[in-house]
């Protein structure tokens, strides 16, 4: 199991140095630093072997998490930990710098006695630890409060405690997804996926027991047979299909796997219900064409169109599209129909912002860009268009169909909840080679 | 309020200042104290200093002081430990606090106090807690048996907790539970043998029972224990897997893999015609395409066991192959595995998209993953005979660019190619000479010295060609060397006429002027061929190849079969069993699959030293083929062969010394028929060749009387049993076993190669690291015949103490450096201290006296050996056999005390008390030498010799 947890500045001073286990001795936070903070190449690995003492590390911005190891233990769960480790923090002193993890060390030290034990991951949910880790000291808390707090830490329903009252039952529901692209020259799909997340807030009173519906079609399809047969084709209810999807831990799985429906005790607050990832009628909401021509040796010239793929009505926000140049650009003239362009020269780009954009929609760059004379043999690597956009629609056709909540104990009945649900589909990495 | 000011004191004279203000007696100035002691503590200060101050803070009721309290106890009590029990009554009096937080604080604390005497204050606190009424408190406590048994594993047993700890497997809340199976696991791993965390269907299904109920990082630790149990038939594996398959969804991706890892085991005991078995295969592909949108680096580590589940289940994810294309800004070791992947899953169906990704990532920036990406273009050639053309003509547009490490790259992948397709594609054999003077590495040189020889006959400046490089002949690497004599020895004997010069100059370079044995040798054996009988050598070096084989460095089914095993942890990520980086005891056992095929008995075995160092990267999956050349028979740069490689049929008589053999005369061809130039030429030098052939034959057969020496002598004296030293996956193929004898009055190593790769090795060489009794090799390795694929050979290397001393840690660790003509390989083992015990080690009874008790009684150290059944005569006996004499025997109310003396190989002499009780199994040892530090060692041995 893990057997010590480092964190370091960009520099490599140790700010946090936590050794839970005996083999681990404190030469090790030093061996970190030197053959990873300190090394002169790049780092090729996330697990590093210095000494037979293995390392585990992430960075956030600037700070280095590392945890390390002399066992063969479960690389996959330690990786899991110190993200979780992150948004632990995060959660309680927002983001992670050097200055909050100073100013916070006895926090953080608090927090890695309570949720890594000999090495072992014990609740880390947040919702649980801030009811008894808190910054201004214990509460002298009364004997039923302590042991509500010790069944929480330990129960089935760790992530929610008991006893929460809200006057207004609200539900905020988002579909976010990002849409995943990459595309060759000549306007071929080489390989396309949404990867999707559910994210909801709940403010809900009491214990309500919830469940969620979506337009799957292996549940479709299944109601389907019951009785009205062609009633989904019919109403143009699209199903999609979910390649694969994965829960937060409130969701009872088993109750997915035999039934397929997805019904949890939703954690207070914000959180993630579920991610999935679709890769069939996948709506692209955008094509790029490029077209981009060497004259002679010192020219190039590149026209890039844009042609949004939605319903008119729609509108697309934030779109960027950014074109990269060879290293040894002088100089960029731009033309484009709409937005504004602009070569960055740091960047070795062409970035070029349109705010909005309606549906079925085009628009067009051209750019003439020229180069300096190098003797350098090597060919330009030619890096791919990449684009970013927002639209207010989902990619993978995802449309939420019910949320029910039940609370059988207090007298809320499901209409009584306000529930919104917004979509949003983002570009995740959204390239076109050239 | 900012806490990080405590971060800047840098004053002189903090310690004293830091003292008084611990001492105030302000609750805020107290506590502001400690923070500044734990700051100055985590950036490396020494503050130990302070420990009775800070000790004194702990009586508080202020629960943020009292953990800052505790957690500087846990870092400096090993140090101050007559302190820390100052601490003692305060941890007990909070394990009975009314708040179940600080009951559990207490003993969580207490448990990483590693101090003896606090431990045995622990265990009334901890059995209390372990039955304690509050979850939180019993959750804490089942850790903390495991952390006792890290410091004690005595008093763990003694005490009961091991049962108590079973309990808890029952018990109501699932965390409890999952802790109770982390604690155990962790226990039985130390234990192989012991049945503790016995597993059978009533504890299994409380195990799946707690699964759905518990935290997602307790679902880990059930799913890694089930991971650990053999189902009894088909059945009830098929039950489990239905009630893991719905952990497959979890959002954590470590839940994921742990489930797989049970699913691909349990999988095995399913009946491949069945439904299910189908049905699961379906499920396992999404989850696993899933991880590829994690975080990197759990991407990382998901690639590296999809690599794994790619090689011992290719269906699950035959049809997935775009995900694993690589994207622009992907981290360079995400990158890297995913072109592994690529080549694993490259078929027919899909060759046409995978090229196309190859060629545009052989354009990226990164030097490592561009040549990658060359290679792999070639190993789909290799793999897909239909893309063949397409790739080689990918592969010269790449030569094309004329960037220097893509050139290089694709001639070695097109030396491959032409292995597996012969006569095939020599068209570009133009293009490539275009690019000789740019080739700089080794590697590519040979590769392409290998082509213009192979197809010497159609390369009309052959000879010129070969020529060049020869100028430079004793400044290139081993491997160009070997390959340029054996390239200009096929161009002579495709072009008699015009190359006899060349040759001669090479074969006089490779005799006379190199030291490397290889070199020369293949040199002789060339020579020889061509003067005695060049049909033969025609036959012999133009022989035709075996063609290569579709699948390369593929792990090797016993290890992958114990990797699955380890899905999700860090052998998964290294490709390494854990025995190969963990030391101790601890993961030791190798795990197989349940009922697969091929699978013999269990290797386990007691891990004496195997765990060497293993600090360098994970192993690159695409062998160098470099590191496999070799043999004369110019299989040199074959990655794999399809089978042993054709036994030269002809002269290799031994003792003839006809050098001027009539047979050249035919090759010659009738115009140059015994051209008396030619004659002379192959007559004159071998003058040292009767000698070197000569020279292993007999050695061979010392080295047979001497192991038979070793094997038929009964000397009773002990010898542990062979161990693995060096497992052949560490080694390119080798494996060594070993152990160490002493035979008449000599130390032996002996040990047993094992050449599990599939080329000749040969070149074997050995050293020591120096070491605690200045051991080192008395001789060479006689080791003279090349060692051929899936041959063994033993030997016994006899030591001498004479060499260089350094102390090791442990005192009788041995680090080893083994050579051949592979590579250098290193691994470090322990040799019993028996080994040195000397013959003449019995002392006279006056000076066994004296010397008792003259050595202080501080330098006396007392062990117990377990369950002996030997009577003391028995035992006497025995022990002489390894020269440890008894000198002499005393009976005191039943018991048999032995005075035991013997003397190492440096002079030191040790004295022992052995005492003996009838009917009592227990022995007890005592030994006095004036060198304390190898009475561990020394009993050690004791207890070896007496069990053996």
């Amino acid at each position: 199991m893990i057997g010590g947890l480092f964190i370091y500045n960009h520099k490599g001073e140790v700010l946090i140095s936590r050794v839970y286990r005996d083999d681990i001795g404190r030469n090790a936070v030093d061996a970190f630093r030197v053959n990873v903070i300190h090394a002169r190449q790049q780092v090729r690995s996330p697990v590093t072997n210095i000494a037979r003492t293995s390392f585990f590390h992430v960075k956030r911005s600037n700070i280095w998490l590392a945890a390390a190891t002399k066992q063969n233990v479960n690389a996959t769960m330690v990786f899991e930990f110190l993200y979780k480790m992150c948004d632990v923090m995060a959660a309680y002193f927002g983001k992670i710098s050097e200055e909050n993890v100073k100013n916070n060390f006895v926090l953080i030290y608090e927090l890695l006695d309570e949720i890594l034990d000999f090495g072992y991951p014990q609740n880390s949910e947040t919702g649980a630890l801030k009811t008894f880790i808190t910054q201004q000291g214990i509460k002298s808390a009364s004997k039923e409060e302590q042991s509500q707090i010790t069944s929480q830490v330990t129960g089935q329903i760790g992530w929610r405690r008991e006893g929460i009252k809200y006057r207004r039952n609200e539900l905020f529901l988002d579909v976010l997804e990002s849409v995943n692209l990459l595309m060759s020259p000549q306007g071929q799909v080489l390989s396309a996926h949404v990867s999707g997340r559910v994210v909801m807030k709940s403010y809900l009173s009491g214990m309500p027991e919830c469940k969620f519906g979506m337009n799957d079609k292996i549940v479709i399809d299944k109601q389907g047979k019951g009785g009205k047969e062609d009633d989904g084709a019919k109403s143009g209810k699209q199903s999609i299909a979910i390649d694969d999807c994965t829960f937060h831990q409130c969701v009872r799985l088993s109750k997915f796997d035999s039934e397929r429906s997805i019904s949890f005790i939703p954690p207070d607050g914000d959180y993630e219900l579920m991610r999935y990832r679709t890769t069939k009628d996948i709506i692209l909401p955008f094509r790029v064409i490029p077209l981009v021509r060497e004259v002679g040796r010192t020219k190039l010239e590149v026209k890039v169109v844009i042609k949004s793929n939605f319903k008119s009505s729609l509108l697309a926000q934030k779109i960027e599209v950014r074109i990269p140049t060879p290293l040894n650009t002088s100089g960029v003239q731009l033309i484009c129909m709409k937005g504004k362009a602009k070569y960055k020269a740091s960047e070795n780009a062409i970035v070029w912002k349109i705010k909005r954009m309606a549906g079925m929609k085009e628009s067009q760059i051209s750019a003439e860009i020229e180069l300096m004379t190098t003797n350098d043999k090597k060919k330009w690597a030619r890096p791919p268009i990449s684009m970013n956009f927002e639209v207010p629609f989902a990619p993978s056709g995802l449309k939420v169909r019910y949320l029910k909540v039940f609370e059988p104990k207090l007298n809320y009945s499901d209409h009584d909840v306000i529930k919104w649900v917004r979509y949003i589909g983002r570009s995740g990495i959204y390239e076109t080679r050239c | 309020m900012t806490d990080s000011k405590y971060f800047t004191t840098t004053k002189k004279g903090e310690i004293f200042e830091l003292k008084a203000e611990l001492n105030s007696d302000k609750k805020e100035k107290k506590k502001e104290a400690v923070k500044k002691v734990i700051a100055s503590m985590t950036v490396g200060k020494d503050v130990s200093a302070l420990f009775p101050d800070v000790v004194n803070c702990m009586q508080t009721d202020n629960l943020e002081l009292k953990k800052l309290v505790y957690l500087y106890l846990m870092n400096y009590a090993k140090s101050q430990p007559d302190m820390a029990i100052m601490a003692v009554n305060t941890f007990v009096k909070d394990c009975e606090d009314p708040n179940p937080l600080i009951r559990a604080l207490a003993v969580r604390t207490m448990g990483c106090i590693r101090v003896d005497k606090i431990t045995e204050y622990l265990c009334e606190p901890l059995r209390k807690c372990l039955k304690d009424e509050d979850p939180y408190v019993r959750k804490t406590a089942a850790v903390c048996v495991a952390k006792l048994h890290d410091i004690n594993s005595q008093l763990v047993e003694d005490q009961g907790f091991l049962d108590t700890l079973k309990d808890l497997i029952s018990d109501s809340n699932p965390m409890v539970v999952a802790n109770a199976v982390a604690a155990l696991s962790e226990i039985a791993e130390s234990h192989p043998n012991s049945n503790l965390l016995d597993l059978n269907p009533q504890t299994i299904n409380k195990l799946l029972t707690a699964l759905n109920e518990c935290t997602e990082w307790g679902q880990i630790f059930i799913l890694d224990c089930l991971a650990n149990y053999t189902p009894r038939d088909d059945r009830e594996s098929q039950s489990i897997c239905e009630r893991v398959t719905p952990r497959l969804s979890h959002a954590n991706s470590a839940v994921v893999l742990s489930a797989v890892k049970v699913l691909m085991k349990f999988m095995e005991m399913l009946p491949k015609d069945l439904d299910y078995y189908g049905t699961l295969l379906k499920k396992l592909a999404p989850p696993l395409v899933t991880l590829l949108s994690a975080e990197p680096e759990l991407q990382y580590v998901a690639l590296r066991n999809i690599n794994l589940i790619v090689q011992r289940r290719p269906e699950i994810l035959k049809h997935e192959m775009k995900v694993f294309f690589v994207k622009y800004n992907d981290p360079i070791y995400v990158k890297l595995e995913k072109l592994d992947i690529m080549i694993r899953l490259a078929s027919q169906a899909n060759i046409a998209q995978v090229l196309a990704e190859l060629k545009e990532y052989a354009t990226e920036v990164d030097v490592d993953f561009v040549r990658k990406a060359v290679r792999a273009i070639g190993r789909c050639a290799i793999k897909v005979e239909q893309s063949a053309e397409r790739c080689v003509s990918t592969l010269l547009d790449l030569i094309q660019t004329k960037v220097n490490y893509v050139v290089q790259e694709a001639i070695v992948v097109i030396k491959d190619i032409f292995r597996k397709y012969p006569n095939k594609y020599e068209s570009v054999i133009a293009t490539l000479c275009e690019n000789l003077d740019s080739l700089d590495e080794p590697e590519a040189r040979a590769a392409m010295i290998w082509i213009v020889g192979e197809y010497a006959e159609r390369i009309d400046n052959a000879d010129e060609l070969l020529e060049s490089f020869l100028e430079g002949f004793h400044d290139e690497s081993t491997q160009v060397q070997l390959q340029l004599l054996t390239a200009i020895v096929k161009l002579f004997l495709k072009k008699p006429t015009e190359t006899q010069e060349l040759v001669q100059q090479v074969l006089s370079l490779a005799t006379q002027d190199s030291d490397n044995p290889d070199l020369r040798d293949r040199g002789y054996i060339y020579w020889r061929l061509l003067s005695t009988d060049p049909v033969a050598a025609k036959e012999v070096v133009l022989a035709e190849k075996p063609l290569i084989s579709e699948e390369t460095d593929l792990i090797e089914p016993t290890l992958l079969e114990e990797l699955i095993c380890h899905i999700g942890t860090l052998a998964s990520v290294y490709h390494k069993p854990p025995s190969a980086f963990v030391e101790g005891s601890r993961g030791v056992q190798h795990k197989r699959l349940p009922g697969s095929a091929g699978s013999g008995e269990s290797v386990d075995s007691p891990d004496t030293g195997s765990a060497t160092g293993v600090s360098e990267a994970p192993p690159a999956v695409i062998p160098s083929q470099g590191d496999l050349l070799g043999d004369l028979l110019n299989l040199d740069l074959t990655p794999t062969t399809t089978g042993p490689p054709p036994v030269p049929a002809s002269g290799m008589q031994m003792g003839a010394m006809d050098l001027l053999g009539g047979g050249l005369d035919s090759l010659l061809g009738g115009d140059l028929g015994g051209s008396p130039a030619m004659g002379a030429a192959f007559g004159a030098p071998p003058a040292a060749m009767p000698a070197s052939f000569n020279a292993p034959v007999s050695s061979g057969l010392d080295d047979l009387f001497d192991f038979g020496g070793g094997v038929g002598m009964p000397m009773g004296a002990y010898s542990p049993p062979k161990t693995v030293w060096l497992p052949a996956m560490k080694a390119k193929g080798l494996e060594i076993m070993g152990t160490f004898a002493r035979r008449g009055g000599v130390i032996q190593m002996d040990m047993t190669l094992n050449n599990k790769a599939m080329s000749i090795m040969t070149d074997f060489a050995i050293q020591f690291n120096r070491n605690s009794f200045g051991l080192a090799p008395a001789g060479p390795l006689q080791i003279l015949t090349p060692l051929g694929p899936n041959q063994t050979i033993e030997v016994s290397l006899p030591l001498s103490t004479v060499g260089p001393v350094m102390k090791m840690e442990p005192l009788t660790n041995l680090q080893v450096a083994v050579k051949n003509n592979i590579d250098v390989f290193y691994f470090s083992c322990q040799y019993p201290m028996s080994m040195l015990f000397l013959e003449d080690g019995k002392m006279e009874r006056q000076v066994f006296l004296a010397t008792w008790k003259d050595i202080p009684n501080d330098n006396e150290s007392q062990f117990q050996i377990k369950d002996c059944h030997l009577s003391s005569d028995a035992a006497s006996n025995k022990l002489q056999g390894s020269n440890v004499y008894t000198v002499a025997k005393r009976t005191v109310e039943g018991q048999d005390m032995l005075y035991q003396s013997m003397k190492l190989t440096n002079g030191i002499w040790v004295l022992a008390e052995l005492r003996v009780q009838a009917g009592n199994p227990n022995y007890t040892v005592s030994l006095k030498c004036r060198a304390p530090e190898v009475s561990q060692c020394v009993f050690q041995s004791y207890e070896a010799m007496l069990k053996a």
